[in-house]
C-alpha cells in the first residue's frame, strides 16, 4: 500500500508537505541557535493567524493577491513557461486600476468591473512582451521578465510621482465606487481589511481550474507545455499558445495588482522597492504544484506565515524575517524534490531487500 | 567645450565607481553561466556580500586593524559568499532542482537570513555604520594629466582599480587556460566534456562557487564604499542590473564590462542630469529604465543576437541523451 502512495498521484502531495516539514524543522532550529524558544515561536505564530478574527481576516486580506499571483506563475508554468514577471505585471495592474479608480465616474456596476478589468488588462500587456519576443525572437522569458519588472516599477513611480501625487507618497483615494471594501466582512472580522476580493480570488481559482482542464485551448496550453514539438506536430499553433498563455498570466497578475489597489489601499504609493507579492507567487505555485486548490491552500500557509509573524515578534521576540527563511526553505525542498524521491527510494530498497 | 568638461569630470568617476559593483558581480555570473548554471541568484549573492563586508569590518575594527578593516571585511564577504553559493549548487547540480527557481529561493533566503541575523545582534533593522572606510584617492602623477587624469584617475577608489584588473585576469582564466576551456565545455556540450574525462559536476560546483566568491565581494565594496552599513533595503536590484550587463554583454568578460560601465554611465546621468544642459529636461525615468530596456533589446536581436551557452539551464546526468 505504502508503494502506491509515492508512486501514484498522492506523490504529489508528499513531497510539498515533506518540504513544509523541513521546512519548518529548519526554523527551529535557526530559532534555537538564535537562543529563541522555538515552541513559544510558533505556538506565538499560530496564534497570531488563529488567535483573533482580526488576525484571520488579516491572513485572508494577505492570502488575496497571493492566489493571483500564484495562478499566474501556475498558468504560464502550464504552458512550460517561467513567468518571473508576475511582480511587474502586478504592479502595473494595481497602478492601472486605480488610475481608471479615480478618474472616472460611474455607477459601481460598471466601474468596478471596468477597474479590475484595466488592472487585469495592462497585466496582460505587460506579459504579453515577453511572450512576443519569446514566440518571434526566441529569447528566454525568464530575462525579459526580470528586465520588465524594473521598467513596470520605474514607469510606475514615474507617473505617480509626476502626475498624481496626493499626500506624501501616495495618489488620491480611489472613488468609492470602483472600492472593493466591504464594512460586512470587515466588522466580522474584527476591522480588518478584509475585502470583496477574497471571492474574486476564489472565483479565479476556478477559472484557471476549467479553462485549463474543461477547454480545447487550455488543452493546447497544457499540450504546448508537455512536448512544443509533439504539439507542433498535431497542428497546434506553438507560437501563438506561448503568446496568449503569457497574457493571461499576466491578466492574472495584473487582477491581483487591482485587489491590492482597490481592495487592501484604495490607493496607489510609489514603490521604493518591489512589493514582493509577485515573487512569492513563484513559493505559492511551486508549493502548490500548479494547481489550483493547492495554490489556494499554499497562498493560505504563506499569507499564515507572513500575517503570523507579527505576532511572533510581539509575543515571542522572534525577528520576523524568520518567516523569509522558511519559505525560502520550503522552495528549495521543494524544487529538490529529487531529494527526497531519491531518499524514499533508497529506503524502499532496503526494505525489499528484507 | 568650458561646458562639458567641468560635467565629464563629476560624472565619469561616478559612473565608474556605479559600475565596479556590478562588473565584480557579473565576473560571477559569468563563471557560473559560462559553466552551464544559470544564477538569477547574483542578487541573493550581493546581499551576502554587502551583510558579510560590513559585519566583518566591523568586527575588525573592534579588533584594532584600522584602516585594514574593510579589506579584511572584503575577504570575509568573498569566503562568505562561496559558501552561500553552495546553496544553489547543491539544490541545482546536485538535486537537479530548476536553476531558475534555486536562484530565486536563494535570493529569498540570502534577504531572510542577513536581515534576521541583523536584527538579532543589532536589534534593529540595520548594521551599525563602519568608521573604517576606503577613500576615494587621487592616483599619483596619472590623475596631473590633462583631461585624462580628473576623469579616470581623480578621485576613485582602489577597489574600482581592482574590479578592471580582475575583469581582464577573468577573460585570460576563461579564454587562454585549461581551466577555462574546461569551463566553457562544460557549458556548451557537457556530454563530450564527460567524455573527454573533464568532470562536469565539479567543474559547476567550482563555476557557482566562483559566481559566489565575485558577487560576495562585489556586494561587499558596494556596502563598504557607497553605503556604508547593512540593511535589508542596501542591495536593490543591482545584482539582476549585473546579470543584465553580463547578457547585454554575450557572456563576455569585456562585453560585460563595457555594459557595466554603460549602467553605471546611465546610473551617474540619472542623478545628475539636472546640471547637464539638454539633459535636464529629460525625465529621470528615461534613464532609470535605459539599462533594462537596452538589455531587452540585445536578447531579441536588436543590438547584435546575445547567444547563450548552450547547455544552460540543463542539469547533467552522466548516461543520458
Amino acid at each position: 500500500m505504502m508503494n502506491n502512495i509515492f508512486k501514484g498521484k498522492l506523490f504529489g502531495l508528499v513531497v510539498p508537505l515533506i518540504a513544509i516539514g523541513f521546512g519548518f524543522l529548519a526554523g527551529a532550529v535557526i530559532m534555537l541557535i538564535s537562543g529563541n524558544n522555538p515552541i513559544n515561536g510558533y505556538v506565538a505564530l499560530v496564534q497570531g493567524v488563529f488567535g483573533d478574527t482580526y488576525y484571520f481576516g488579516e491572513t485572508l486580506q494577505r492570502m488575496t493577491p497571493l492566489i493571483f499571483s500564484g495562478l499566474a506563475v501556475a498558468f504560464a508554468f502550464r504552458t512550460g513557461l517561467l513567468n518571473i514577471g508576475v511582480e511587474g505585471q502586478l504592479i502595473v495592474g494595481w497602478f492601472v486600476s486605480v488610475l481608471v479608480g479615480i478618474t472616472i465616474e460611474a455607477p459601481m456596476i460598471i466601474h468596478l468591473p471596468l477597474a479590475i478589468l484595466a488592472g487585469a488588462l495592462a497585466g496582460a500587456l505587460w506579459g504579453f512582451v515577453p511572450g512576443v519576443l519569446k514566440a518571434r525572437f526566441q529569447v528566454h522569458e525568464v530575462i525579459v521578465t526580470i528586465m520588465m519588472n524594473y521598467i513596470a516599477m520605474h514607469v510606475v513611480n514615474h507617473f505617480i510621482r509626476n502626475y498624481m501625487l496626493e499626500s506624501g507618497q501616495r495618489t488620491a483615494f480611489i472613488n468609492d465606487t470602483a472600492s472593493l471594501s466591504s464594512d460586512y466582512l470587515s466588522t466580522l472580522t474584527n476591522f480588518s481589511r478584509l475585502h470583496w476580493g477574497f471571492l474574486i480570488a476564489i472565483a479565479a481559482c476556478v477559472v484557471m481550474w476549467f479553462i485549463l482542464w474543461k477547454t480545447k485551448k487550455g488543452f493546447e496550453l497544457r499540450s504546448v507545455g508537455y512536448n512544443k514539438h509533439a504539439s507542433s506536430y498535431a497542428g497546434m499553433s506553438v507560437n501563438m499558445n506561448i503568446i496568449l498563455s503569457m497574457s493571461v498570466s499576466g491578466a492574472f497578475a495584473g487582477a491581483g495588482g487591482a485587489m491590492v489597489g482597490l481592495g487592501t489601499y484604495n490607493y496607489a504609493n510609489i514603490l521604493p522597492s518591489f512589493t514582493n507579492l509577485g515573487f512569492d507567487g513563484i513559493a505559492v505555485a511551486l508549493l502548490g504544484s500548479s494547481t489550483s486548490i493547492g495554490i489556494f491552500l499554499s497562498a493560505f500557509l504563506f499569507g499564515g506565515l507572513k500575517e503570523g509573524a507579527n505576532n511572533m515578534q510581539g509575543q515571542a521576540g522572534v525577528a520576523p524575517e524568520l518567516v523569509e527563511i522558511i519559505i525560502a526553505l520550503i522552495i528549495f525542498f521543494v524544487a529538490s524534490s529529487y531529494l527526497i524521491r531519491w531518499i524514499y527510494s533508497r529506503v524502499q530498497s532496503n526494505k525489499e531487500g528484507k | 567645450m568650458d561646458m562639458i568638461l567641468p560635467i565629464l569630470y563629476t560624472i565619469v568617476p561616478a559612473a565608474l565607481i556605479a559600475a565596479t559593483p556590478l562588473l565584480l558581480t557579473a565576473m560571477g555570473g559569468l563563471f557560473s553561466e559560462r559553466s552551464g548554471v544559470v544564477n538569477i541568484g547574483l542578487e541573493g549573492l550581493m546581499v551576502m556580500g554587502a551583510f558579510a563586508g560590513i559585519v566583518g569590518t566591523l568586527f575588525f575594527e573592534s579588533l584594532g586593524f584600522g584602516a585594514a578593516s574593510p579589506w579584511m571585511g572584503i575577504l570575509v564577504a568573498i569566503v562568505l559568499g562561496s559558501i552561500f553559493s553552495l546553496f544553489h549548487a547543491v539544490a541545482s547540480i546536485s538535486l537537479r532542482a530548476d536553476q531558475i527557481v534555486s536562484g530565486v529561493a536563494l535570493n529569498f533566503l540570502a534577504v531572510g537570513l542577513t536581515v534576521f541575523i541583523v536584527r538579532e545582534v543589532f536589534e534593529r533593522g540595520q548594521t551599525d555604520t563602519i568608521s573604517a572606510r576606503i577613500f576615494r584617492i587621487n592616483v599619483p602623477f596619472l590623475s596631473d594629466i590633462p583631461v585624462i587624469g580628473p576623469m579616470f584617475f581623480s578621485r576613485i577608489y582602489v577597489t574600482t582599480y581592482i574590479a578592471f584588473a580582475l575583469a581582464i585576469l577573468v577573460w585570460y582564466v576563461v579564454f587562454k587556460t585549461p581551466f577555462g576551456l574546461r569551463l566553457r565545455s562544460v557549458g556548451e556540450h557537457p556530454m563530450a566534456a564527460d567524455t573527454m574525462g573533464i568532470k562536469v559536476n565539479r567543474m559547476r560546483y567550482i563555476g557557482v562557487m566562483l559566481s559566489g566568491a565575485f558577487g560576495g565581494m562585489g556586494g561587499a565594496v558596494y556596502a563598504i564604499t557607497t553605503a556604508g552599513n547593512f540593511a535589508g533595503g542596501t542591495i536593490v536590484g543591482q545584482g539582476f542590473m549585473a546579470l543584465a550587463a553580463l547578457i547585454f554583454g554575450k557572456w563576455h568578460p569585456f562585453g560585460a564590462m563595457g555594459a557595466a560601465v554603460f549602467f553605471g554611465f546611465a546610473q551617474a546621468l540619472s542623478i545628475s542630469a539636472q546640471q547637464i544642459p539638454g539633459l535636464a529636461n529629460v525625465p529621470q525615468v528615461y534613464m532609470l529604465i535605459l539599462p533594462y530596456v537596452l538589455t531587452i533589446l540585445a536578447l531579441a536581436g536588436f543590438v547584435g543576437k546575445a547567444e547563450p551557452p548552450k547547455a544552460l539551464n540543463q542539469p547533467y546526468e552522466k548516461g543520458s541523451r
